[in-house]
């Protein structure tokens, strides 16, 4: 008769695999990095030409002072009409806007996608808009944050109506749909596309 | 009768034969959707959130920067600390952290590299400043600022 091999004792394996489990419970994170991306403006070397002068028209200012206090092209606002103000400003489209280089036009056409109310007061064209977001030293970050995000979604609205009309589909779809499917041309056309009539212009300074 | 009381009293044992299974199966889980946490953070964070964020996907090419108040007030002192790797750190050193930095990365992928500065909500901005200047000075321009979907307040 074989002699029967002893079954293995498997009544610990489960305290093994737990004490694995919790682990890795500790010692992993699984927060996906995410944020607010912004670009800073290159270094300009010394010898630099001055910056070409930018008409008061075209800029929109922002300020944060130092108690947090909001303050947009001169006015006392509270952060919750950032957002519509910025729109309005972004969407004027009161005068002629810079040539885009890639459609090869020599230069600078109307905006015909705007809806804004072409006042010629306010910015000429998307591409010439540009918001300055100036803050004191000691602006909380918070603030800043806060009135970065409003900024960021109120290019995300307008991004948002172009494409809906150009291709019937949201601008926050398309980049989400980017995401998944990285190399698809059409859709990185779309998006840029979109991106190239309302480029997010954001200028951040300190108060001197 | 006899064919119901055929059953022995008291409650069968569960059979816990497929315990380690399951508990194999969640370790593994884990294993695959997490990262190791690399620095242990030494700074106050309660980091902001914000509708318009954009994830970043791949770590290997984000240099995070910290920013807070000291958890360890008694050794470092009040007022905006940074954070680079493991120490709290003075912000000249903040040049020669994104040089490590690069140093680690494949040339060709240098230009995709991203500064997540994470910073507290109470922090002040001019400390930010700081930061995105000597950024500037060695042409890191890529910055994310960190911060979690949610609603603004």
């Amino acid at each position: 008769m074989a002699r029967e091999t002893p079954e293995i004792n498997a009544g610990s394996m489960a305290d093994i695999a737990f004490l694995l489990l919790i682990f890795f419970l500790v010692t992993t994170t699984m927060d996906v990095d995410a944020g607010i991306s912004r670009r800073l403006p290159e270094k300009q070397p010394i010898d630099a030409p001055p910056p070409p002068v930018i008409k008061q028209k075209n800029v929109f200012e922002v300020i944060i002072n130092k108690n947090d206090d909001l303050l947009i092209e001169g006015e006392y606002k509270q952060v919750k009409d950032v957002r519509q103000l910025a729109i309005d400003f972004i969407d004027n489209g009161g005068s002629i806007g810079n040539p885009m280089l890639s459609l090869g036009e020599t230069e600078g056409k109307p905006c015909e996608w705007c809806q804004g109310a072409k006042d010629p007061t306010s910015s000429d064209h998307p591409n010439k808009a540009i918001i300055s977001l100036k803050t004191d030293r000691s602006t909380t970050y918070g603030t800043f944050i806060k009135v970065q995000n409003e900024l960021g979604a109120a290019y995300t609205v307008l991004r948002n109506r172009l494409a809906e009309e150009e291709y019937g589909m949201l601008y926050t779809d398309i980049i989400a749909a980017l995401e998944k499917d990285k190399g698809n041309e059409s859709l990185k056309s779309k998006r840029n596309y979109i991106r190239e009539r309302y480029p997010e212009i954001i200028s951040e300074s300190e108060n001197q | 009768m006899s064919k119901f009381n055929k059953k022995k009293k008291g409650l069968p044992a569960i059979n816990t034969s497929s315990l380690p299974d399951i508990v194999f199966m969640l370790l593994f889980f884990f294993m695959v959707a997490t990262t190791m946490r690399e620095t242990s953070v030494m700074v106050a964070q309660t980091i902001p959130t914000a509708t318009e964020i954009k994830k970043l996907q791949d770590k290997r090419l984000i240099s995070y920067i910290y920013v807070g108040e000291a958890k360890d007030e008694a050794a470092y002192g009040k007022g905006d600390k940074i954070q680079l790797n493991d120490k709290i750190s003075d912000i000249k050193e903040v040049r020669s952290f994104i040089f490590a930095a690069r140093e680690g990365v494949n040339e060709d992928e240098r230009d995709y590299m991203t500064t997540m500065i994470k910073a507290d909500v109470k922090c002040s901005v001019g400390t930010i400043n700081d930061i995105k200047k000597e950024l500037r000075a060695i042409n890191a321009l890529k910055i994310t600022y960190s911060a979690r979907r949610g609603e603004v307040e």
